[in-house]
């Protein structure tokens, strides 16, 4: 359903821009939750905002459903890592989550249909709007705190209204930008398994970005590893562990850990190779002969 | 009575209020504030009746005028004197009819400055140019304009607190948070959405510190284009006072001033208080 061929982008004019993704082929199946890890600066988050329609690609081809994504595509929701920052300060939790549902008539749930329409659009709509906030407050375990503001909750339940916003206006395609890169463990891992409940109860195909191997691992359908900045698609990793997962008994699995350690090591693999990477990198605006030097230098070295 | 036993007396009072302010709760602390008031307003009356000096009258008589002139009326005027509706009324409404076109106009036009790279590019060196301008230099040229009257009074304070509206308003729209204009284009909001829900609160609290400001100039900017030329006002009473030597008037005029001041202050930071609670709490959780 999702489909990115030879996808690449760079920041920075263009004389001297700055590689952030290089030739990426990937291609996403209906349902499928497909986790992205890989070193920070490999362009996981500019991966994900080509696919979202935020920033137009320099080269490649991005297809949603068949239909190339030139700006905002349909169906699309996506999660920030910076809650705090991601939801309105000036609204309530009910506001923030009702909040898109506003955008297209045609978009909107199916209560405010044709039946509804009758009795005044502006209010059927309201109240559409309402109980589609309602209902997917309670997918995320919050519906007593519609009325509160972001701000009065912990950043674990902020994340949930701003997934429970994704949610409500019933995405095909969800993207997930290290959703879980700033709460604690305890509630990463809750948010984890409401990730994985939320994709067993819905017919929806997730696109999760993150630094974190095991996270990677225990979500994921596939785990998609790229490399150091540029980045490119190391490895393409199915995941066959049973579900449903759960934390203890799915990460003591012989086949878990040994995945994550895969992944862990395909990873690292920058390790060896940064210094030849960086190198490149701050070589990049000076002349080529010297920038050729510099990598014999380290080569040698 | 010795200056030593004032000293004396005087000692366990100025401690007590020191310790009142630092450990009293905030309407406590507020008592000190008025007492502190009370305080200076004594001794400047002792002071002022042992000088006698005609251009310095006691702070009581100067009370005294100040109820007699406006606040003696029937009760069915709220207690105001026809001096009082007359002179005080004008003035008030001039500022906020002054502050209400600054804070329209500049309110919207900081709004579009902010949202438009292009505009803000072009016209941030004239803004700035026309802005060096003290506002009560215009006054002339608004004489010229409207003639004497309202029409230049409010002239004269809607320019000159526009620009305190503007800019900051211009600041808060431009400096949206890049999170927030992300998650607007992600869930594809609509353009009116996205100025309703998004930009214009972000903007809020810039605007309302652009008021603020502008609340103070406008006092400024009426009395002075009152004392310019006026056939009412309070700047028209200091006119009066002043060539007929009447210094408690005159001092009168300005503890009026300075009571409006304040009042006009209060009401903006009561509509802030209000308009703005998200930002002071969400302010306080974050740090």
């Amino acid at each position: 359903m999702l489909e990115i061929t030879g996808l690449t982008h760079s920041y920075g004019p263009a004389g001297r821009a700055r590689p952030a993704l290089r030739d990426i082929s990937l291609a996403v199946a209906g349902g499928e939750l497909v986790s992205i890890v890989g070193p920070s600066g490999c362009g996981k988050s500019t991966l994900l905002r080509c696919v979202a329609g935020l920033i137009r690609p320099a080269a490649g081809t991005i297809t949603l459903g068949g239909s190339p994504v030139e700006r905002v595509p349909d169906g699309l929701a996506v999660v920030f890592q910076d809650y705090s920052r991601s939801l309105l300060p000036w609204l309530t939790v009910a506001d923030n989550v009702a909040l898109p549902l506003r955008r297209k008539r045609g978009s909107a749930p199916a209560a405010a249909g044709e039946a509804d329409r009758t009795a005044g659009p502006a209010r059927a709509g309201r109240r559409a709007r309402r109980e589609a906030a309602r209902a997917a407050l309670a997918t995320v375990g919050l519906t007593s705190e519609g009325g509160r503001y972001p701000w009065q909750l912990s950043g674990g339940m902020q994340q949930r209204v701003a997934i429970a916003r994704a949610l409500a206006c019933d995405p095909v395609l969800l993207l997930m930008d290290e959703p879980f890169g700033s709460v604690d463990a305890q509630t990463r891992e809750d948010l984890e398994d409401l990730v994985l409940t939320v994709r067993g109860q819905r017919d929806i195909t997730i696109l999760l970005v993150t630094h974190d191997i095991d996270e990677s691992v225990y979500v994921g359908d596939r785990v998609v590893v790229l490399t150091p900045g540029p980045g490119q698609v190391r490895a393409d990793l199915r995941v066959s562990l049973p579900s449903p997962r759960e934390q203890i008994t799915t990460r003591q699995l012989p086949a878990f850990v040994q995945l994550r350690a895969e992944v862990g090591r395909l990873v690292r693999e920058r390790e060896t190779e940064t210094g030849a990477h960086s190198e490149r990198g701050a070589a990049g605006p000076v002349p080529g002969t010297e920038a050729t030097a510099a990598n014999t230098g380290t080569g040698q070295g | 009575m010795s200056t030593a036993r004032i000293a004396r007396h005087l000692g366990p009072a100025a401690r007590y209020l020191a310790a009142a302010g630092r450990h009293l709760a905030p309407g406590g602390r507020h008592l000190t504030r008025w007492l502190v008031i009370a305080a200076a307003a004594g001794l400047w009356e002792l002071w002022a009746r042992a000088q006698q000096s005609p251009f310095f009258p006691p702070p009581s008589s100067i009370l005294a005028r100040l109820y007699h002139l406006w606040f003696a009326g029937p009760a069915a005027h709220l207690f105001l004197t026809p001096d009082a509706t007359g002179n005080l009324l004008p003035s008030l409404g001039r500022i906020l009819a002054g502050l209400a076109i600054a804070a329209v106009l500049g309110g919207a036009g900081g709004l579009a400055l902010g949202r438009s790279r292009a505009g803000a590019a072009y016209l941030d060196a004239m803004l700035q140019f026309v802005r060096a301008l003290p506002p009560v230099t215009l006054v002339p040229v608004f004489i010229a304009i409207f003639a004497l009257g309202t029409p230049m009074e409010v002239a004269t304070i809607a320019f000159g607190t526009i620009w305190p509206v503007l800019l900051n308003t211009a600041d808060g729209a431009s400096s949206l948070d890049p999170v927030l204009a992300d998650t607007a284009r992600a869930f594809r909001l609509p353009g009116w959405l996205r100025l309703v829900r998004l930009i214009i609160p972000a903007a809020l609290p810039k605007f309302f510190a652009g008021l603020r400001l502008s609340v103070s100039l406008s006092l400024i900017l009426m009395v002075f284009a009152e004392l310019a030329g006026s056939s009412n006002g309070l700047g028209y009473e200091m006119n009066n006072a002043e060539s007929s030597f009447n210094m408690t008037s005159l001092w009168a005029a300005l503890v009026l001033i300075a009571i409006l001041g304040n009042l006009l202050n209060a009401a903006e930071l009561a509509a802030e208080h209000k308009l703005l609670a998200w930002h002071r709490n969400a302010r306080q959780r974050r740090t």
